[in-house]
């Protein structure tokens, strides 16, 4: 039994709120059609990244990475309820006393990496600073793969969340991911990563 | 503070234009004139290009000053497009300014290309502190101010959505650019056919979406594949924003470059400004494209903030990209 309580935020995809399950807290992730898109492209969309962000938070978890408890997903609705996670997103705590979280950020995309997973989103409001450890969420765009360009791309998106939101400690954060990705997948892993990322930045502007 | 009166030249890919603008308190466009170079067919050759602005410049420069009713001797600064854009077209833009700035003895402003379309967007938006979703032939990118730069939040991984429309365009037939032709075909249908659409966090790729709207051209009728393509590739750059709206929450949508010109990408965008609470401004059709008024504009800020390069150290550079710039003028 659901009850939606209160809106937390109303991200780009979908909305999140504080609700409660069977009495419990919980969270509720609501994917609501979007006006802008034909209907069939926009059910398509919410459809499919409603149930892989389920098979993913429950699959990263096996790889070694806090993630919510999902306790019911419901297709017709495009909706998930989850675990309520309490605790600020690294996207509010992030300052110069606190990068080295970033070492974190970094350790838990590289377990991913090490499991096939790409997480495809991995912003700092998709980590959520819970008694001292970071939990990951938001795995909607989420896809297997180990190919080193979709691992490059996952770093290059943290790269420019950092940039867009953070930019006064940006290099001194991204190097400190840098550092706990490799000390997961090793040095080699890190540099022809690194490498990757520096292609896909030449490519993007002025082919 | 004094006038200032800037000479713009504006060559980074098909269009040669030259424009006046004066900022005082406020900026004034006193003119723009545009040569837009429209190959027979096929897309832009950089060698072609470059030899029709080499062709035009005397001519459109002339007629930029007189509609300003503006001699050489009263510019005080002469800006040029230094990149990022097709070495040979921006070349014949840097060797007019640099030669003009030798012979009347004025200074040498180097603007940024993608810089020129924000700062005129600002100009004629009135926004002050937007989100920028920038689309054209040259970029796709989502970018907001902090720390003196304009910093990319979401591009594209592959194609720009320019080249998107006008590489289908090209496999279809249609004179480049073919953006406009999309569009009035697309608003014959509302037929949607399922195509590969690609959102990687703030990021788009839309090779894949390419290759399939490509191989749907012998099958399906012509208007719809131009719906489902522009359906599903602003779908993407609208996700995308909204996103970017999300995550800055910031008050101010500015959309710029040539495809801002598109209908259907607007009102895709209105809802979600809608939605994120968000004010959306467009760039005036007029200006959406390259024009000379992004350069003149941009090169006055800079100008103002002591910005000029010596005739010997004009360069053009092909891959210079618009978050390497310093920003340490005010507007």
């Amino acid at each position: 039994m659901l009850e939606l309580v209160r809106l937390v935020k109303k991200g780009a995809e979908a909305s999140v709120y504080f609700a409660s399950w069977f009495g419990e807290p919980a969270i509720a992730k609501v994917r609501f059609p979007k006006a802008y898109r034909h209907e069939k492209l926009d059910r398509r969309i919410r459809v499919s990244r409603t149930s892989s962000e389920a098979k993913f938070i429950r699959e990263a978890r096996e790889a070694g990475v806090p993630t919510p408890l999902i306790y019911f997903v419901d297709l017709k609705n495009t909706a998930i309820v989850m675990q309520y996670v309490d605790g600020p997103r690294l996207k509010d705590v992030l300052s110069p006393d606190t990068v080295g979280l970033c070492r974190e950020v970094g350790r838990l995309l590289a377990r991913l990496h090490a499991h096939g997973i790409v997480h495809n989103d991995p912003t700092t409001s998709n980590f959520i600073l819970h008694k001292g450890r970071l939990v990951m969420v938001d795995f909607g765009l989420s896809i297997h793969s180990e190919r080193l360009e979709d691992r490059a791309v996952d770093l290059h998106l943290l790269k420019e969340a950092l940039a867009g939101g953070h930019s006064d400690i940006a290099p001194k954060a991204f190097s400190e991911a840098l550092s706990g990705y490799s000390e997961v997948l090793g040095e080699g892993a890190k540099a022809s990563v690194v490498r990757r990322v520096a292609d896909i930045e030449r490519r993007g502007r002025y082919a | 503070m004094a006038e200032l009166l800037v000479l713009g030249i504006e060559s980074t890919a098909h269009t040669f234009s030259c424009s006046v603008v004066r900022k005082g308190r406020k900026g004034e466009i006193l003119s723009n004139v545009n040569s837009v170079y429209r190959p027979e067919k096929g897309g832009i050759h950089p060698r072609e290009a470059a030899r029709h602005h080499t062709a035009v410049a005397p001519e459109v420069l002339k007629e930029c000053l007189d509609a300003a009713r503006v001699g050489i001797g009263e510019l005080d600064a002469i800006a040029y497009s230094a990149g990022p854009g097709l070495g040979p077209c921006l070349r014949v833009g840097a060797v007019v300014a640099r030669a003009l700035a030798y012979r009347y003895g004025k200074p040498l402003v180097p603007v940024n290309h993608a810089i020129g379309h924000i700062e005129l967007g600002r100009l004629l938006t009135g926004a002050k502190d937007p989100v920028v979703l920038l689309v054209s032939g040259g970029h796709t990118a989502i970018a907001c101010f902090g720390s003196r730069r304009w910093r990319v939040f979401g591009e594209t991984l592959d194609l720009t959505i320019g080249q998107l429309l006008d590489q289908f365009g090209r496999a279809a037939g249609f004179p480049s650019p073919s953006g406009p032709l999309i569009e009035s075909l697309a608003k014959r249908s509302d037929r949607f056919i399922d195509l590969p659409y690609v959102v990687k966090g703030n990021d788009v790729s839309f090779s894949g979406l390419l290759t399939a709207a490509k191989k749907l051209l012998s099958k399906e009728p012509l208007e719809d594949v131009c719906y489902s393509l522009q359906e599903v590739a602003f779908s993407m750059l609208t996700e995308v924003t909204e996103r970017a709206l999300a995550f800055s929450e910031k008050g101010e949508l500015m959309v710029v470059g040539g495809v801002a010109a598109n209908e259907r990408l607007r009102s895709m965008l209105e809802f979600v400004a809608e939605e994120q609470g968000a004010e959306l401004k467009v760039v005036p059709k007029a200006y959406s494209g390259d024009c000379g008024a992004q350069i003149a504009w941009t090169g006055a800020l800079e100008f103002e903030a002591g910005i000029s390069v010596p005739v010997d150290e004009a360069f053009v550079r092909q891959d210079w990209r618009f978050d390497r710039v310093e920003v340490c003028w005010s507007s």
